[in-house]
């Protein structure tokens, strides 16, 4: 393999237990978004467009559907000769070492072998279920010029949020002296993105260290950062101006999805320079109906609405039937919604079934419905809900 | 699974009466339907059936927008290591059957393809048909050929300067002639057809030698008593895109579900076609679609009434489009309204057009890719800003 000066290392295990009934088969980056992609494609895409040509991806909880959306990686040109995508999974190794990954620490130190084939000068960490667009090409020249050991993506965040994050001070050459895991007073609103690009020697050294320490969580917030800051490493803030959102939640989901549909919106979909590329499937186009009224909303192809659709994001191949309502709701692939429906302030998963004048949500919270649900009216009675 | 047949397309040479869509691409890669181009349902008939080996046959045109749309083949599935999908030029041109060099380089790929058997089809007639069911009744009937069919009842309104087919009290086919609008009932040629290799390259060098070498179904209808001919019938829903208005016609006809049902997603048989990184449509406030087919990519802010938009199309907020074809990556600016007119790719209708024309001659607004004659580096930043041909 040629020496790389840089390869991406995507954390892809996650189950994201706080997304409910959308991850109970599914990992949390597969899980679906914006109308028709998954959650990963932000971060594969950014890889693309920044000119990363060799990409590990973690996996292991609920892996299957996320390994089939990857496939060779050619929907992200990752179908390479030297490098591409390769999935890494859990495995045990000679003595009974491996098995499934302790932290994130852990998870690279278990393929280090994958990135030494490499010889790589910089690894680049990325977590695998934020929603963003950055050119890592840049964070790069900025680490390079930097003369960094370690670099670590920061967001501003307001104040009263920041009690959430992991929270990096620094001084104004944007060094790191200090790293706070979720400070009850914080010094700084800058938090960690959770993406990092660690000298590869250098980080290679902290690994093996962390290993030894069974103390250790082996993760990179709460041990490798404070180990590095411990003994004096350079570490850099690299400040990211944009939009980005950690989906975690139901209720930063559906935050998400409502964003798309704001004017000038952070994100941007239909950026041509910055395309997000996913697995495509075959539908025909969309068809709006004779009666239909469709406002302040994305639809993708396969669509068949005959109803009512109002801030919401409507994935592939949903069937809306005339006299039936979607309003400020996520509604996934395949769902078929029947006569006199009205679905408000929910997410909705792939292939469900809303029977005629069944109502979904407008309780006030955000309902949710997982896939392959069948939901008779009244709401709630053959399939089940979700209120928070 | 195998099967031991190969498939042939022929794209042919434009006709007279779609010219404004096919100065600059051929018939076969016109867009329809909002995310389709024409060639997608015969290589998708094709793929269907388990046919990994397609070859498609050009005239004198620029085929660059065809080769485009196809590249490997990977949207079919047909970017194969063995087999696969191959593009001829200059094969159909009576100018060039003296060409004795390029006709036996294009035969390579015959004598090189493993399969025993052809399944010839046209690129522009459109329609989602079950060749396995063609094939199966081509073995069954043990004739040397079958022709595909079907047989409509407005022959007298559609299906102009098509073959029609004759079928004798034996139920072979006898004769192939021309629809001239004089009958309503007619057996309209699909130019499907399926042979053996051996018959076909013995018609075609047969008619190299006889110095009368044509198109694809010429060779079928010129042999016509020489063979026995098996007719298929096909029930379900065709169009013969060969003139503006039946291009038009195809397109609405397509608003309609039971022609939507027969044509893109028969008996679960996909059409195929490629795919573009687009996001999902935008329907901003205000928007006002209804009885339309859209792609992705749209931002749509103004009223669309029974139209197709394909991809990347903006209708801006006090627009109106009514029965209109919009083709890739148009803009109808803020007061434009437009009836019964196609616009082709990359066009930006001003904010104070009326454009109006009839169902029966709509109009088409030709492809538009800018160009000031002051600076012309500026043709190199627009063209930066167009996805595709």
């Amino acid at each position: 393999m040629r020496k790389k000066e840089m390869i991406a290392m995507i954390l892809a295990g996650g189950q994201g237990s706080r997304l409910k009934e959308l991850t109970e088969n599914v990992a949390k980056p597969a899980v679906s978004f914006g109308g028709k992609y998954k959650i990963i494609d932000f971060t594969l895409s950014n890889c693309s467009n920044s000119g990363i040509d060799t990409v590990g991806i973690l996996t292991q909880y609920e892996p299957h559907i996320l390994n089939n959306h990857i496939g060779n990686g050619s929907p992200w040109d990752l179908d390479r000769i030297d490098g591409g995508v390769t999935l890494l999974q859990p495995h045990t190794k000679k003595n009974d070492e491996g098995g499934w990954y302790k932290g994130t620490a852990n998870a690279i130190y278990q393929n280090m072998r994958f990135i030494e084939q490499y010889d790589p000068v910089n690894v680049l960490i990325l977590s695998g279920d934020h929603i963003y667009k950055m050119d890592y090409g840049k964070m790069l020249r900025y680490h390079v010029t930097k003369g960094a050991d370690a670099t670590i993506g920061v967001f501003e965040v307001p104040l009263k949020e920041a009690p959430s994050f992991g929270i990096m001070n620094v001084n104004e050459d944007m060094s790191i002296y200090e790293f706070e895991e979720k400070p009850k007073n914080p010094k700084s609103t800058l938090a960690s993105m959770g993406i990092y690009i660690f000298n590869w020697q250098v980080l290679k050294e902290y690994l093996c260290k962390d290993e030894l320490d069974k103390k250790s969580e082996n993760d990179f917030g709460k041990n490798i950062i404070p180990d590095m800051l411990a003994d004096g490493k350079k570490l850099f803030a690299y400040p990211f101006e944009g939009y980005w959102k950690d989906v975690g939640t139901i209720e930063s989901f559906w935050d998400a999805h409502m964003d798309l549909l704001k004017e000038d919106n952070g994100l941007n979909l239909f950026e041509k320079n910055w395309k997000i590329n996913t697995r495509q499937y075959t539908y025909p186009p969309l068809y709006v109906g004779e009666n239909s009224v469709i406002e302040r909303s994305l639809v993708d192809k396969g669509c068949e609405i005959e109803g009512e659709i109002k801030n919401s994001v409507i994935f592939p191949g949903v069937k809306l039937a005339a006299g039936s309502k979607i309003y400020d709701s996520v509604v996934m692939a395949n769902t078929v919604i029947d006569e006199g429906v009205t679905v408000e302030r929910a997410i909705v998963a792939e292939r469900v079934h809303i029977k005629k004048n069944a109502v979904v949500g407008t309780t006030g919270e955000i309902t949710v419905i997982g896939e392959d649900r069948t939901i008779e009216s009244p709401a709630g009675k053959g399939g089940d809900k979700h209120v928070k | 699974m195998l099967n031991d047949y190969m498939g042939v397309i022929y794209v042919e040479t434009s006709f007279d009466n779609i010219r404004a869509l096919t100065k600059i691409r051929p018939l076969a890669s016109v867009p329809v339907g909002g995310s389709y181009r024409v060639i997608d349902f015969a290589l998708s008939n094709l793929v269907n059936a388990g046919i990994r080996n397609v070859g498609i046959f050009g005239g004198m045109e620029d085929l660059t927008s065809l080769m485009d749309h196809l590249g490997k083949g990977a949207e079919w599935d047909l970017n194969r290591k063995k087999d696969g999908i191959f593009i001829f030029e200059g094969m159909l041109d009576t100018s060039f059957s003296g060409n004795v060099k390029r006709i036996k380089k294009n035969m390579e790929y015959f004598v090189r393809s493993k399969q025993k058997n052809v399944i010839m089809m046209s690129s522009h007639m459109v329609c989602n048909i079950d060749i396995k069911d063609v094939i199966k009744k081509h073995e069954e009937s043990k004739k040397e050929v079958t022709a595909v069919y079907k047989k409509v009842e407005n022959a007298n309104e559609k299906f102009d300067n098509c073959d029609c087919i004759r079928i004798d009290k034996k139920g072979e086919v006898n004769n192939i002639g021309k629809n001239l609008f004089f009958r309503k009932e007619e057996n309209i040629s699909m130019e499907i057809f399926v042979l053996s290799k051996e018959l076909l390259l013995k018609f075609i060098f047969e008619g190299i030698q006889d110095g009368s070498y044509y198109t694809g179904r010429d060779l079928i209808s010129r042999n016509i008593n020489k063979i026995s001919i098996n007719p298929y019938e096909f029930k379900g829903y065709l169009s013969c895109i060969n003139s503006t208005k039946e291009y038009f016609d195809f397109n609405m006809d397509l608003l309609n579900k039971k022609t939507r049902d027969d044509l893109f997603n028969k008996d679960g048989r996909l059409i195929y076609t490629k795919v573009k990184d687009t996001p999902p449509t935008l329907y901003k406030e205000g928007a006002d679609v209804r009885n339309t087919l859209v792609s992705n990519g749209c931002i749509l802010a103004g009223k669309v009434r029974n139209s197709i938009l394909a991809r990347g199309t903006v209708v801006e907020k006090g627009a109106t489009v009514e029965d209109c074809i919009i083709l890739q990556a148009s803009v109808i600016q803020s007061g434009a309204v437009l009836r019964n007119i196609i616009v082709d790719k990359n066009n930006i209708i001003k904010s104070n057009e009326r454009l109006s024309a009839s169902k029966n001659y709509p109009l088409v607004i030709e492809k538009d890719i800018k160009w000031d004659k002051d600076n012309y580096f500026s043709f190199v930043d627009e063209l930066g800003k167009y996805d595709d041909d």
